[in-house]
């Protein structure tokens, strides 16, 4: 048995030590937010947060999260408005939409560490996911407009 | 339960199961003469289904159905957009389904060929206003009023003079025992209040949640997991298999050998079933297999490029049209233009590798996935399996991107025959390699253009392409050239040049290959645009007023002067890095400006692309938008990023470790302009993707003076 914490829960999972965290998530406690791309780190749509660091967790085994605490994008939020989701909602980001909670984990973490980025700081930040139906123009806005609403929140 | 031909006046019909549900509605096939009484029966929704896209519960809840795949397109949002604009619902109180995979009740399903709103928009428009009529019929006679005193409107008929309302549910009973109207008074755009809005798309907040469902997420009672190892030389079979030691893999409760069908050939695999998709993965890593490619072609990209060259010089190929006489006009010519130019295979390389679930049991069947054509899928799983079309059930599920690959039938009859085997339901998943490397491929096709000019103005344009066909592919007719010989081509140009001729000269070849977004226009367009930028040039003239000279049809005229206002084309400076490309894809046509400079460091960079797109009458402008930057980002890929080659018979590119896609740090600004007029509604999908690599190409020759005639190509060497 391997105690995971995932979005504040906490699990006994009988899974292999080498198990990647995503088949965990997927397979095993039935979270299927977390998508499955490359299975090499390539891609990013499996991005999930370890002790809010994005990882990929395609390629994170099991055993390297023991004890730790993941969120997925079902607990990025409690109500789907996260700046970043409302963001994302208002500027209608996804096509397709499966590298998307990916691409929202992502950008998460940027905005958490940096609050007002600039396009460089985006593209540094998200070029290690891929979006096939080429939304990146709006993910650009949207994390921008997100870092807008997140500082007119802290004013308030 | 009863089923019977009726008439088409008739399409509406109810009957009561129980005394109070009202479970029976009528049919209405898209393209069918006759509607068709089906059940509908679930007693614990009393409700009328007013037709097959369209259901109103007597509590008032309206549910309308997405006949088609959602794989980002959008119908999932245009769909419902139409209906409840003429049936007076709000968008956003209304429930949305996916339809499942039928025959007959939707007409067709496949979600290809940028279709989805073209062929139905006008059925959909009479169907909702016809049910709206009817209800305002029913309300009427409820209060004993004229119906001209009576409009709908957010799910209610009104009485004007009164006040007095009813909500939908409570007319749904008496309207549907009402004769239909014969005709019925479609709303003019002007009183549009949903159709041409960028209204936001109602599956975002699902796809930022996690909550949207795709075919991996797909989970079913008792369901366990697959991973097929299948040929690598796509067409080989297997000789012998050792799976002792994938059994031994914690997890692994079974292995067998399987077959794949791909189009009329077989392919051999070996399945490896878990309890989850890693185990699945491990197992089928733990296998020794031992191929067996006795009579299999050791294929070599190099190879293939050389003998399409080699046709084009030598063959005439199967004319597909032609008018006057071009080799006499190219004979007699003051200058001429005689370019080959070369596009690469392709991997659809969705973000969703391929997956299904099936649950074979015997007398019934049933998959959930992510499905470009349930309705094919269906017919085929029925034909396969022996079975009726009603004893096979196809659920699509949100698709991770389609463009195309998910319009082929091979990944849900190898869940199905898995499912089989194991007598359980199961989901095969597909990993990233096995999606990139087992095609079918968009095929790489090359293009002879030929032109002639004669006293400054152009005589004549011969095409040739030489490459796979799809429709030998699949069909055994090789006498017949492409049907998609000259698409993307604009149909103007054959009213202003007297002598032009296109022709296919197939080269046939054993790797899969089938349509990939925008299909043959994808690589014509490349092709024949580059070829025009080339002939602009011979002619002295500029390439976007070349254009317009011989497109002398308003649509393309108005089009080409929107596009030279967003891009300030007028304006620009000598050799400054512009350039154009104009294609008619699946009825639109789309126009684009690429502007191009250096960078510090050598390479070329795109600092803006401008894209100007008639489809006509449309539904969604922000979906619209959005198609065309995504199209152009996948053009930029094939373009510049990625290519599958083959050597000694196997791909040579695996993941995106080597097939290598656009990333936010590749993408340039693209600004998307939409005609406005009266023509009827045309594909939007996928004809934004055609005219780009052209128009980067032809911004790079303006730049540089180097003209590109293959792809992909190195943006950092040119």
């Amino acid at each position: 048995m391997i105690t995971i914490t995932v979005n504040g829960q906490q699990h006994d999972v009988d899974a292999e030590p080498n198990m990647p965290l995503l088949w965990v998530i997927r397979d095993i406690l039935g979270l299927t937010g977390t998508k499955y791309g490359c299975g090499a780190a390539q891609c990013g749509a499996c991005t999930v947060h370890l002790n809010g660091e994005a990882v990929r967790s395609c390629v994170t085994k099991i055993n390297r999260a023991a004890g730790q605490n993941i969120v997925t994008i079902e607990g990025l939020s409690a109500h789907n408005n996260h700046p970043l989701q409302l963001a994302w909602n208002e500027m209608n980001v996804p096509q397709c939409g499966y590298c998307q909670s990916g691409q929202l984990m992502s950008a998460a973490v940027l905005l958490r560490e940096n609050p007002n980025p600039t396009d460089q700081d985006i593209d540094d930040a998200m070029s290690g996911n891929i979006c096939r139906c080429g939304t990146y123009q709006r993910i650009r806005s949207a994390i921008h407009k997100a870092a807008e609403m997140q500082t007119e929140g802290a004013k308030i | 339960m009863e089923t019977n031909e009726i008439s088409r006046r008739n399409f509406l019909r109810v009957s009561s199961v129980a005394g109070t549900a009202l479970c029976l509605g009528v049919y209405f096939p898209a393209n069918a003469k006759k509607g068709r009484l089906n059940s509908t029966a679930n007693p614990e929704q009393p409700g009328v289904e007013l037709n097959a896209w369209m259901r109103i519960d007597t509590d008032g809840k309206v549910t309308l159905t997405d006949h088609r795949a959602e794989m980002g397109q959008g119908s999932y949002q245009s769909v419902p957009q139409i209906i409840a604009e003429e049936l007076e619902v709000n968008l956003a109180d209304v429930n949305i389904i996916f339809a499942q995979g039928s025959q007959n009740k939707y007409g067709s399903q496949i979600t290809g060929g940028s279709s989805t709103i073209s062929s139905s928009y006008k059925n959909l428009l009479k169907l909702s206003a016809t049910a709206r009529e009817m209800l305002i019929t029913a309300a009427a006679a409820k209060w004993a009023v004229p119906t001209s005193e009576c409009y709908a409107e957010s799910g209610s008929v009104i009485h004007k003079p009164s006040g007095k309302k009813f909500h939908y549910g409570e007319l749904v009973a008496d309207a549907s025992k009402l004769e239909p109207p014969k005709e019925v008074t479609l709303k003019k755009r002007s009183e549009y209040k949903l159709i041409g809005k960028p209204l936001k798309r109602r599956d975002t907040p699902m796809k930022t949640d996690g909550t949207a469902i795709f075919g991996l997420d797909k989970r079913v009672p008792g369901m366990l997991f697959a991973s097929v190892e299948r040929n690598p030389r796509l067409r080989g079979k297997i000789k012998s298999f050792d799976d002792s030691e994938a059994k031994k893999v914690p997890g692994v409760t079974k292995v067998f050998k399987i077959n794949m069908k791909v189009f009329n050939t077989m392919r051999e695999g070996v399945a490896v079933v878990a309890t989850s998709t890693w185990a699945a993965m491990q197992g089928r890593r733990a296998l020794k297999i031992e191929w067996d490619d006795t009579g299999f072609e050791h294929i070599n990209s190099a190879d293939i490029y050389k003998k399409h060259e080699e046709l084009l010089k030598t063959k005439e190929g199967l004319s597909f049209k032609k008018q006057g006489d071009p080799n006499a006009a190219l004979a007699s010519a003051d200058k001429k233009v005689d370019a080959i130019y070369q596009t690469p295979y392709q991997a659809h390389a969705a973000m969703e590798p391929l997956n299904c679930v099936a649950y074979y049991q015997g007398d019934k069947v049933e998959v959930w996935g992510p499905i470009q054509a349930p309705d094919w899928v269906q017919g085929d799983l029925a034909k396969q399996l022996n079975l009726k079309p009603e004893q096979v059930t196809v659920n699509m599920t949100f698709l991770g991107g389609g463009f195309g690959r998910k319009a082929f039938l091979d990944y849900p009859y190898e869940a199905v025959i898995i499912s089989k085997e194991l007598k359980a339901p199961v989901q095969v998943v597909w990993t990233r390699e096995d999606d990139m490397t087992q095609g079918p491929f968009r095929a790489g096709v090359s293009y002879r253009c030929e032109g002639a000019i004669k006293n400054g103005e152009v005589t004549a344009m011969k095409f040739r392409m030489a490459g796979q066909n799809i429709d030998h592919w699949s069909g055994p007719d090789r006498s017949k050239p492409n049907e998609s010989t000259a698409e993307s081509f604009l149909k103007p140009y054959f009213k202003s040049i007297d002598n032009i001729s296109f022709a296919d000269v197939p080269y046939e070849m054993p790797l899969p290959n089938m349509w990939w977004r925008s299909v043959y226009a994808s690589t014509n367009g490349f092709g024949y645009e580059s070829f025009m930028d080339e002939m602009a040039h011979a002619a002295g003239k500029d390439p976007l007023e070349f254009r317009r000279s011989y497109l002398k049809d308003e649509a393309c005229q108005a089009l080409i002067t929107r596009l030279e206002d967003v891009s300030g084309w007028k304006s620009r400076e000598k050799n400054s890095g512009y350039g154009t490309a104009i294609t008619e894809c699946f009825g639109s046509t789309v126009g684009q400006v690429v502007k191009v400079s250096r960078t510090s460091s050598g390479g070329i960079k795109i600092d803006k692309v401008w894209a100007v797109m008639d489809c006509g009458w449309y539904v969604n402008p922000d979906i619209i938008r959005a198609q065309v930057e995504g199209s152009i980002i996948m053009a930029l890929g094939a373009a510049t990023a990625h290519e599958i080659t083959f050597k000694d018979g196997l791909p040579e590119q695996h993941n995106f470790y080597d097939y290598k896609m656009p990333r936010i740090n590749d993408v340039p600004p693209i600004e998307v302009h939409i005609m406005e007029n009266t023509s009827d509604a045309t594909g939007v999908g996928e004809p934004g993707l055609p005219p780009f690599s052209p128009a980067l190409t032809n911004a790079i020759f303006d730049l540089t003076g180097k003209r590109i005639r293959k792809l992909p190509f190195n943006m950092n060497a040119v």
